[in-house]
């Protein structure tokens, strides 16, 4: 089962290979990561999905509290929460091709950034299943590259973590 | 007032009331040994052969005196060799302080001479590392630094000075603060709002469960852990023991929690566990487990594990709780505190029928009484001859496993050993340590031939301080304990494990100064070690033993709790 863990750390070099660390010596397998600084510039969030049981998870968290680095850490519940991530493809396109791609397009809601004589570059954020649906959509007609960002969450309502 | 960055870290060190430390020089912490030196009325430094011994030796005086240890270290090399001594003080939550100076700032991530990344190397082997790269964080630093060692669950931390940070014309404003007090300070208030840095304390409805579940109960096995001993929870533990008139096993680590001559002991649990624990473990209906993390030399197989008994788990280490055997009931906080509050809600229980039942199961083999020396024999002798306080540092193996059947500790801090990371070579420093933190106190260092090899070179130490440490070395002429498993589960391939080789360790006892003796029999164990009691000088005993004998009873690694292989 896929887990979204939110943890406030420390901004400052090092911790996030801590934090790696971590995960990577106890075997959980990190499924997708995602930092950046918060309102705070002393605090980075950390975003981290990991796909495991619910005793992985809870041991996970708290071998996470007793980092001296980690100010907060809260696995987010999977039905409340909010989780979007960003992705830019880029594909080959064609006079041909080019009026299929840009149906697709619309339907999902991606925005075309570049368009050159032979390819398309489109961005998308939305949610990881949306993401892989615009993905498959997009691979008969030769995807060049993908790049995705990771999952960033927060929970629904007024509260924080 | 602005003093030297030097002299704002040996100000923070005597803040922390300490005056012992362990270290080795080199080029990057020049800077420090050079302030040391105008120290050197107030804080005395031992000068080991290695850094790996002036690691095992700051660990071996905080887990001999229940203070922090200090170790210094130079970068590159210098640190590297701590790191075995990092991993073991952590993996037996030891609370010790690693200091290293790394290159300067300008020298930095350029692979310079002597450069090494040490505080990620020391990342999972430490509570925290600390880079410091402003003079002005050295007293937040320190001061944090040795909070996070000492509180909670104890272990080390490691601090790198960039040497421009160590520079004698680095000023900083410093102000001392002791640190009863300094635990209020910025660095460490700012941390304490995110954890805990005090145990927990303990939840009162979480006790009262426990007192109803002991209540229930008709067959109770106590657990002694290292968090007995880390916690200094003794005293608490033996009344809870007695109150609930409970045999109790004991852990490795909780080795002098609690006492091994008592009438309730049932002695060691787990792979080589005692009849008696381990047939308890497997027979009991309530198993109290305290300050013990059901490493896998005691919960061999966690799915069978005290398969008729609930467990409950007191630990001050929230993590530790479900991690390797799922528990019915738990109590995080200290050992300390958990038992206090247990003892003054708990009645006078007796449970005569089992204790009939298990305790006799741990009646001792008798002493062997033939001419070759027995291990037994060897420590039978040593026990008769010592004061019952003496401390007792092992290194691994047979030797350790034997020591620790054998001996009866009665306090925290008696038996010093690497029961989690298991490493050679433990045992010198820490006899070393122990000395320097105990000196009216007896020590005594059981090793084996190949653990003793490993370090030996630390008796240069032992004769520069004049430390009156006893070597015992089983001198087996083989890794005993890796010989056994090839005996028993390896078709007798005994590959790379005969040590049929130098050196002579009366001769290398000689060349260091010391005094030896190699004895082949009872009488000459006896006699070598009075000599030994009071030549006043370390003493190295060569004892010449079988390479056949065996630590009994054994139970296979994955294997149930009562499925022995040796009895």
């Amino acid at each position: 089962m896929k887990q979204t863990i939110s943890v406030l750390v420390e901004n400052r070099a090092g911790v996030l290979n801590r934090i790696t660390g971590l995960f990577s010596r106890r075997a959980f397998n990190i499924e997708s990561l995602a930092v950046g600084v918060t309102d705070d510039p002393t605090i980075s969030r950390i975003t981290i999905i990991v796909d495991s049981g619910n005793s992985v998870v809870e041991q996970v968290e708290k071998q996470l509290n007793k980092l001296v680095e980690v100010i907060k850490v809260r696995t987010l519940e999977e039905n409340s929460l909010i989780g979007r991530e960003l992705m830019i493809l880029k594909v080959n396109a064609n006079n041909k091709t080019r009026q299929d791609i840009m149906t697709i397009c619309e339907i999902m809601g991606a925005k075309v950034d570049d368009i050159s004589p032979t390819s398309m570059t489109m961005e998308l954020s939305a949610t990881p299943d949306q993401l892989d649906t615009f993905q498959a959509m997009m691979r008969p007609f030769s995807i060049l590259e993908v790049v995705r960002t990771g999952v960033i969450a927060v929970q629904k309502g007024g509260g924080k973590i | 007032m602005k003093i030297r960055a030097t002299q704002a870290i040996m100000e923070c060190l005597l803040e922390q009331e300490v005056d012992t430390v362990f270290g080795y020089p080199g080029g990057t912490i020049l800077n420090l040994y050079d302030e040391l030196y105008n120290y050197k009325d107030k804080i005395t430094h031992i000068l080991t052969a290695h850094e790996q011994g002036a690691s095992h030796a700051a660990d071996g005086y905080a887990r001999s005196t229940g203070k922090v240890g200090v170790c210094f270290a130079t970068s590159g090399p210098g640190a590297t060799n701590l790191t075995t001594g990092i991993a073991t003080a952590y993996m037996d939550s030891s609370p010790v302080v690693f200091i290293t100076c790394n290159v300067s700032e300008d020298l930095l991530g350029k692979d310079s001479f002597q450069e090494v990344d040490i505080t990620g190397i020391a990342m999972p082997i430490t509570k925290a590392t600390y880079l410091v790269r402003d003079p002005q964080t050295i007293p937040d630093v320190m001061r944090q630094a040795f909070a996070v060692a000492a509180t909670g669950r104890p272990g080390p931390v490691l601090i790198d000075f960039l040497k421009n940070v160590t520079f004698l014309n680095a000023m900083i404003d410093y102000e001392f603060i002791p640190w009863t007090q300094n635990r209020s300070c910025s660095s460490i208030r700012a941390l304490s709002h995110s954890h805990e840095l005090k145990a927990p304390e303990p939840n009162l409805g979480d006790i009262d469960k426990l007192v109803e579940m002991i209540a229930q109960s008709e067959r109770p096995l106590l657990i002694c852990g290292g968090g007995v001993v880390r916690g200094r929870a003794h005293r608490q533990f033996r009344e809870f023991a007695e109150k609930l008139d409970s045999p109790v096993a004991i852990t490795v680590m909780g080795g002098g929690g609690f006492p091994g001559a008592h009438p309730l002991t049932t002695g060691m649990i787990g792979m080589h566990g005692s009849q008696a624990s381990n047939v308890a473990c497997n027979e009991c209906d309530l198993l109290i487990a305290v300050g013990c993390r059901f490493s896998d030399r005691v919960a061999l197989q966690p799915d069978t594990f005290a398969s008729q008994a609930k467990i409950v788990h007191i630990d001050i280490d929230r993590s530790e709780i479900d991690k390797n055997v799922l528990t019915d009931h738990h109590i995080v906080g200290s050992a300390k505190r958990v038992l206090e509050l247990l003892n003054k809600r708990l009645g006078q229980y007796h449970h005569p029928e089992w204790k009939e039942h298990i305790l006799p199961l741990r009646e001792k083999q008798p002493v062997e009484d033939c001419d070759k020396l027995t291990p037994g024999q060897i420590l039978d002798a040593i026990q008769k001859a010592v004061p019952h306080d003496a401390i007792v540092a092992t290194d691994v193996g047979q030797h350790q496993m034997w020591s620790i059947q054998h001996f009866h500790f009665e306090y925290p801090g008696q038996l010093l050993t690497s029961g989690g990371f298991g490493t050679m070579g433990f045992g010198l420093g820490a006899a070393i340590g122990a000395k320097m933190g105990n000196p009216d106190k007896v020590v005594i260092h059981t090793t084996g031939d190949g653990c003793f090899r490993m370090n030996c070179h630390e008796l240069a130490t032992v004769e520069h301080y004049h430390l009156p440490i006893i070597t015992v070395v089983f001198n087996n002429g083989t890794l005993g304990m890796v010989r056994q498993w090839q005996h028993l589960i390896y078709h007798e391939h005994y590959s790379q494990t005969t040590l049929d080789r130098g050196p002579d360790f009366v001769k290398l006892a000689q060349a260091y100064g010391l005094k030896g003796k190699r004895v082949t029999n009872r009488a000459e164990m006896e006699q070598a070690l009075q000599e030994a009691l009071s030549c006043g000088c370390g003493y190295v005993i060569d004892c010449q033993v079988d390479m056949d004998e065996m630590v009994r009873p054994m139970v296979a690694g994955g294997a149930h709790i009562t499925d022995f292989l040796l009895k």
